[in-house]
């Protein structure tokens, strides 16, 4: 097997077939595969917050926010050879890792994260395919290119692969 | 003037260091009296670092912790989480509660690592509004057991505006029959770091 590639919190990262990329760990950030399963290209984005609107433009880091984050990427994967309508998402996280009271803004990060997320892929055409979203478990999100699969690992807990 | 972490001067990081000097005092004061015994702590280590160094620092971010996660709020904003290896939790636990056969933290012992994780956070809180004046109050604790990558983004994912630094606290606190590893992160709003500074008479 090949080197594992790692992506950090506020990070993405592409590669090709038989490159296995992992993101470590996610709470109520999303991941985001997203997969060319004819030329075996895919990436995984570490989404951290929503939306960057409210942000003062100049000096964002634009892989921290679904909506500037996905868009960068597609790009980025386009470039390397990904065909316009080939692309399809594979994505987890979102939980809610305290319970906190209802009402508290603090519970509604991953949700918000996962709406903003379905909003930018939709807004990019990609079709989500598998989804492994929201309740309140962290969750280790392997994908591996040569099959498209995206593996989830939890503590306590059987993995899944979607 | 700063905008977020990164920018602070070295005598503004100072300030935060005594701020988590004597938040560390008034823990290591408390936690004597909830176990009844005599507690020293050691001089603690107060370093503003990244996500990945203090998840490291943690023991990588798949690592199974217990973290308690309190808010403050009034005149000064923001969240304090402290971070306990399971292990020494249960340690811990079994001084206060008594030993039991289950590799599982129950629900009384988890309950009371919350309570502590309250009282070590009010603590530093304590110590921010001893130093500045500042009429700062403290939101009950939440706690969660699960990989400290994850629970470290909640705080991190809530000031992800201030930049991609926070403040690390680490400290021992060693009593008669047990030795507690401590680590704590401690994030305020860029206003309440300003406030901070100019109660203290510093330049922002």
């Amino acid at each position: 097997m090949s080197q594992l590639i790692v992506v950090g919190i506020s990070d993405y990262k592409f590669a090709k077939e038989p490159e296995v990329i992992v993101t470590y760990a996610l709470g109520s950030c999303v991941g985001v595969c997203l997969y060319d399963k004819v030329t075996k290209i895919g990436g995984l984005s570490h989404v951290m917050l929503p939306d960057s609107t409210s942000f003062s433009a100049k000096d964002i880091n634009r892989k921290k926010f679904a909506d500037t984050a996905l868009v960068d990427l597609v790009q980025d994967l386009k470039r390397a050879g990904v065909g316009n309508n080939r692309m399809v998402a594979k994505i987890a996280g979102g939980a809610q890792m305290f319970e906190v009271q209802p009402g508290s803004k603090l519970g509604a990060i991953g949700e918000r994260n996962i709406i903003c997320v379905k909003q930018a892929l939709s807004q990019l055409r990609i079709p989500i395919i598998a989804e492994d979203t929201g309740l309140n478990f962290g969750r280790t999100q392997y994908f591996d290119l040569a099959t498209g699969t995206m593996k989830i690992q939890s503590l306590n807990r059987r993995i899944e692969e979607f | 003037m700063f905008n977020n972490y990164e920018e602070l001067s070295d005598m503004q990081i100072d300030v935060l260091r005594e701020i988590g000097n004597i938040g560390a005092g008034n823990a290591a004061t408390a936690l004597a009296t909830i176990l009844d015994e005599k507690v020293d702590m050691s001089v603690p280590s107060v370093k503003i670092t990244g996500f990945d160094e203090a998840v490291q620092a943690l023991g990588g971010a798949e690592t199974m912790t217990v973290a308690v996660l309190v808010n403050f709020s009034g005149d000064g904003n923001g969240m304090i989480m402290f971070l306990l290896n399971v292990e020494d939790a249960k340690s811990i636990m079994d001084i206060l509660i008594g030993e039991d056969d289950s590799d599982e933290l129950s629900e009384m012992k988890i309950s009371g690592i919350k309570e502590i994780g309250n009282i070590l956070g009010s603590s530093y809180v304590n110590a921010i509004s001893a130093l500045t004046g500042l009429n700062i109050h403290v939101s009950v604790p939440y706690i969660a057991i699960d990989m400290v990558g994850a629970l470290m983004s909640v705080p991190i994912i809530e000031f992800g505006a201030i930049g991609d630094k926070l403040m690390f606290i680490e400290e021992n606190f060693n009593g008669e029959t047990n030795d507690l590893k401590s680590n704590m992160i401690m994030f305020a709003e860029i206003n309440t770091l300003k406030i901070i500074m100019q109660k203290l008479g510093l330049e922002i």
